[in-house]
This record gives C-alpha cells, structure tokens and sequence, in this order.
C-alpha cells in the first residue's frame, strides 16, 4: 500500500491548532513513516498538489485569499477535516463580525497610529465582510473541535482517518477544550 | 523588462507572508518587500469585553506564544487593579515565561531553520524541512522534539494545558506549583541542558558554511531595543526599557516601559497589513531597530547565570559593537535557551516557589493600563483603557514582530540584491532571500495567500507598474 498524503492548512486562525498538532513530539516521527506531509506550513512545497488524502484546515475564512485557497484545497482532497473551533465554528476571528470589517481596519489603521494613517490595500489579499467558518464554504467530512484540540485529540484522529475509520469526535473533545 | 518575482507563501516561518521583489531591464534588484497578508483586528474586537477576559482573548492573537501574550497582558491587568501581585505569582510567572522562551526557540532552531544548516540553503525544497531532518539526522531532530516538548510541558505542568491556558489572572496565577511537579522539571533540566550545549556547539562549527549569508541576511547598522534589569542583566518579564546603537553605545536606558509612546511610533504602509512602528526621536524610516534574541545579546552588560555568560562573551566577540547580521539571530537563540534552562532550575530552588499565595484579588482601580514583557521574538506591549465597570473601551497592541518590520524589510532587500540574479532564477537563490526572514522567527500568524500553479510566479511590469506578462513556474 502506497504511503498516504497529508496537508495541513492555515486560514484565519493562530497557529494553536498547528502548534498542538507538533505537541504529538517524538510521535510525528512515527506518523510521517505512516504518511507524507505534502503540504504545509512547516514544508516548503508551494503548491497545494492533486489528490491528497487527508487535509487539516485551522482557521476561519476570512479574506478573498482564503476563499479561494479553501475552494482549490476542497477540490484536491478526499477527507477535509475542519481543524480547531475556528475553523469549525468561525470562533475568535469572526469577533470582527458584529463590529464589521471597516471599523476594525479603522482601528487599527486610521486611529492606532502616529504616521500616514491609511487603509493597506495593495498588493494584499482584501478581508471579506464576514467571517466565516469552513463548512459555510464548502463541504466539510470530519470536524475537530477544540481551541485547541489537544495533541492527543489530534494523534487519535488523525490515525483513525489514517486507517481508514471515522473518528469519534463526541469521545475525544468539545468546543473550546 | 522589468519583472517581478512573488515567494507565496513564505514558508517554515510561524505565520505566512509573501515576498515581492522587482527587477530592472537588466535582472538586476531595484526592490523588495514583504507583505503580511493576513490582518486579525484584536484591537477592536476586544472592546465591550471585560478586562479579565484579556488574557485569554489575546492569548489567541498566537499559538506559538500564547505564554507572551498571557505575561503581557496580565501585567496590564495588574496596572488597572494598581496591585503588586505576591512574589511567588511573580516567580511562577517568569519560569512560564521562561518556558515559553525555550519551547518557541526550540521550535525556530530545529523544527524551522535547522533544515537550512543541516542539509543546505540549495536542498531540494522536498526533504527542506523538518521530516527530511529526522531522516538525515535522527539524533538532532529527537534532540529539537525533546527540546520543545521540555518547554511545553512546564507549560502543561503549571497551568493545566500546553496551548491557550487560562492561568494567568489580573493579580498573579489561578494555582501555585505543586511539590511533586517541581521535582518533575528539575529532573528534566540536565537532559536539556546537554541537547542546548551540543547545539550551541554544532552550530559554531557549521558558521563557517554560511560566511556568505552572515554577511548579507539583513547585516546592517541600526539601534537595537528591548527590556534589562535595573542593572543591565538579561531579563525577560519585567525591567526597564533600553536602547543601544550599532556601535553598542547606550543611546537611552531605565526608561519606564509605560511611557512606550515616547519613544515608539508606529507607520503605515499601503502594501501590508503589519505596522512599522519606529524609534520616535529619530524619526521614520530612519529610526530603525531590531527586537528580540540578538537584541537582547546586543543590550546587556551580562546574562546574569553562569553558563549562559560564558556562551554569551564569546558570541559578543563575533563582531566589535554590537553583532549586526540578522543571520546571528539563530546563535543567539540558542544561548537564551540556556539562560532561561539555568533560570528555570534557580527559580524552582526559591525557596518560596510552592508558597500557595499566588493572586491579589482587587477590583479595577485605574481606568488605563500597561503590560509590556519581553516575548521570544521581542518587546510586547499591551495598552487598554476601560470603563468605570471594567469594561474595554480602547486596546492597542505592538507585537513583537511588528518591531522588526523594517528590518526585515531591508534585510530581504539586502539578501535579494545579492543572490537573486535575474537572468536565471533559482530556487535556492529565493529560499534563501526566504531564510532572512526565518532569522527574525516571526510569529505572524498570516494566513496563506494564492495557491498558483507554480510555486514561483513572476510578472513582467510596465515602467508604469501594470502587469505585461505573467509567468508561472
Ligand atoms: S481554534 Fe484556537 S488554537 Fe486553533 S487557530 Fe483558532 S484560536 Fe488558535
């Protein structure tokens, strides 16, 4: 059986979800004999390759960016798991959602600030009005609560999807663990 | 013509970003700049809330330092109770701190940038990273895994959980620190300390590989800032604020980290969602300086524990003055992991460090307050303002990384100038314009940008700016 491919994924969220993923310590070393990281934030692989087996996604949707980036990572992948309560559920960045995209660039950009008061908008991806989690944009097959999930959670999950098996979310974490 | 050549995203850095860099007529580097293209508003989207949820909100600003945020944050917390929390809450608070400052270092030496040293800046970018690690050196990716995983799990020891704890509170911590817990991180300090001396030692012997990128991976003059004790040591939760030039001259000293905002302004620009802030006497974009481990090396008059001074004399005798390349930054990383290994073993020998008063319990009674602390890759500051019911009403945040932006701007200038010739562009040519910016280790937490065909994608420009052809490979 060929060796399965695994991506990981960053939208709008912390990194938490990708730091407790690297808190399996000295067990990734026995995961990646099981599968290959093909893309990632910790790889250098640009491109998000075809036919990927497995993809962790943390983080909101937030920008056109991430948008687009969700749409082509759906597209690519067998089993997408919605990884973290960000991405499961919007959590901390879509904050932003009751206050609105302008009066938070406003804050940060017109009033915090000692020179050239502006709204950057060049070159960089524009933040759609409103946060959104994952499965508002396309469809999601396993979801991973937990802010973030624990490393365990994470070990559990990821080698039952490894070996083929659903696994019980219900039993190994809740929103905001 | 002239063209443009985009790294998206950066990768092996704790956040993405990407990086633009135009070329003249002849290939040849006019500019450079690094776009943080992801923007978060936790300014903003902290207000209504009470102050004591602070902790734990900004704590999400950053998985990789939520221990810096929780530090900074609670301290100011502690400014609008106008408390001075118990010394053993203060104790407990500077060993997570410490802990933290190992886990985070551990993580950009081994996990990030050691796949650069060990297999080369040209590897094929398939193995450059941290599994290509574990196959060709098993011994140093255990030893970086061990590393990281001693950091967090003080972290986990002290306050229940390795990521996003809620154990710093306005006042001190929820719970002291138990015997047996104690006896557990003392038995893991010699283990540490060995995998740091054989790094520190490693790494001395491979700097001569990389004379080329020590001398151009952001190498310049500039003033360096950051947190000391009151007698100059090294010190990362409380202490004054410090400012040295290159020549390592003290330009200002004991400033009261409150008064941030005479000294540090902050810049816009229309190509990126980060900052810039910079040093407000000299002025914008003059007043350029750099945070963080190399800076804090650059600041002191001595670490202040007897193994890390030793490493840190003869890492001052790289260079006359302060030590100017960015590439040093990794050295320096690794020498605070053993000031903060000793640290952590002389905290948990206070006598005092079980004691089970840990919180002063106040209500607010100061409608501003400040919070700064020294995080793995810089000065934090955290400034709020609320209401007569403790409510938020205004917050603004500089993040450490945010101080270096000019830095890294200039450095990847620098790099791109020299190793990116447009005639015939190499991977490893960007990987390492790439590798300026792993050396400041920044905590961006960005989301990704484009996913191209290609990994490379490069625009021809018009003298004017508007995109000609676009080509992607
Ligand atoms: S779920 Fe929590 S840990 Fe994960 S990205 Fe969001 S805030 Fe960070």
């Amino acid at each position: 059986m060929s060796k399965k491919k695994i991506a990981t994924v960053w939208l709008d969220g912390c990194s938490g979800c990708h730091m407790s993923f690297l808190d399996m310590d000295e067990r990734l070393i026995e995961l990646f004999q099981q599968a290959d990281l093909v893309y990632s934030p910790l790889v250098d692989l640009k491109e998000f390759p075809q036919d990927v087996d497995i993809t962790l996604v943390e983080g909101a949707v937030s920008s056109e960016e991430d948008l687009h980036k969700i749409r082509l990572v759906r597209e690519r992948t067998r089993v997408l798991v919605a990884f973290g309560d960000c991405a499961v559920t919007g959590n901390v960045p879509s904050m932003r959602n009751p206050f609105g995209t302008n009066a938070v660039l406003q804050r940060a950009y017109l009033e915090n600030v000692t020179l050239y008061p502006q709204v950057p908008r060049e070159v960089i991806p524009p933040l759609i009005e409103r946060v959104r989690p994952v499965h508002e944009v396309v469809k999601v097959d396993v979801f991973i609560p937990g802010c973030p999930p624990s490393a365990e959670t994470i070990y559990l999950a990821v080698s039952d999807l490894l070996a083929d098996r659903v696994p019980d979310m219900a039993k190994l974490t809740r929103f905001g663990a | 013509m002239a063209q443009t050549i985009t790294i998206d995203p950066i990768t092996r850095i704790e956040g993405h970003a990407k990086i633009t860099i135009q070329l003249d007529e002849q290939g040849i580097v006019r500019d450079a700049q690094l776009h943080i293209t992801q923007f978060r508003g936790f300014e903003k989207l902290c207000e209504g809330r009470r102050f004591g949820e602070m902790p734990a909100l900004t704590a999400r600003i950053c998985g990789i330092c939520p221990v810096s945020h929780l530090i900074a944050s609670g301290k100011a917390c502690d400014a609008l109770l106008a408390v001075r929390i118990p010394e053993t809450a203060d104790k407990l608070r500077r060993l997570f701190n410490l802990a933290q400052l190992v886990q985070s270092h551990a993580l950009s030496f081994f996990h990030l940038s050691s796949p650069d040293f060990l297999l080369g800046m040209d590897a094929d970018p398939a193995v450059r990273n941290i599994v290509g690690v574990i196959q060709a050196n098993p011994q140093m990716a255990r030893d970086g895994i061990r590393l990281r995983q001693f950091g967090q799990q003080i972290i986990e020891w002290l306050a229940g959980k390795r990521i996003h704890p809620s154990w710093i509170v306005p006042g001190g911590v929820a719970q002291p620190l138990s015997a047996e817990k104690r006896e557990q991180m003392l038995a893991g300090i010699p283990e540490a300390l060995d995998i740091t001396q054989r790094a520190i030692g490693w790494f001395r012997s491979v700097l001569r590989q990389f004379s080329e990128e020590i001398q151009t991976f952001a190498n310049f003059p500039s003033l360096f800032l950051g947190l000391v004790t009151e007698t100059g040591a090294l010190e990362h939760y409380d202490g004054v604020l410090r400012v040295v030039d290159s020549a390592g001259n003290v330009i200002a000293d004991k400033i009261d980290p409150s008064d941030y905002q005479q000294y540090i302004g902050e810049a816009v620009e229309p190509w990126t969602y980060l900052k810039f802030p910079y040093y407000k006497p000299i002025g914008y974009p003059e007043g350029i300086y750099r945070v963080g481990p190399l800076a804090r090396l650059n600041l002191i008059d001595r670490c202040g524990t007897p193994r890390a001074d030793e490493a840190w004399a003869e890492f001052r005798a790289l260079e006359r003055g302060a030590v100017l390349s960015s590439f040093h930054y990794h050295y320096a990383r690794l020498i605070e992991i053993l000031y903060g290994l000793e640290r952590i073993q002389q905290l948990l020998n206070e006598p005092d460090i079980l004691d089970t008063r840990v919180q002063a319990v106040a209500g607010p009674n100061r409608s501003e307050g400040i919070g700064v602390a020294e995080a793995p890759r810089g000065t934090l500051i955290h400034h709020y303002r609320i209401d007569k019911d403790g409510l938020i009403t205004w917050a603004n945040l500089i993040i450490a990384t945010g101080h270096n932006n000019l830095a890294m701007n200039r450095g990847i200038l620098q790099a791109a100038k020299h190793f990116v010739k447009g005639e015939r562009i190499q991977e490893g040519m960007l990987n390492r314009v790439e590798a300026v910016i792993r050396c400041f280790d920044p905590c961006l937490s960005c989301s990704t940008h484009a996913v191209g065909q290609m990994p490379l994608h490069v625009q021809l420009l018009s003298p004017a700016g508007e995109v000609l052809h676009e080509v992607r490979r």
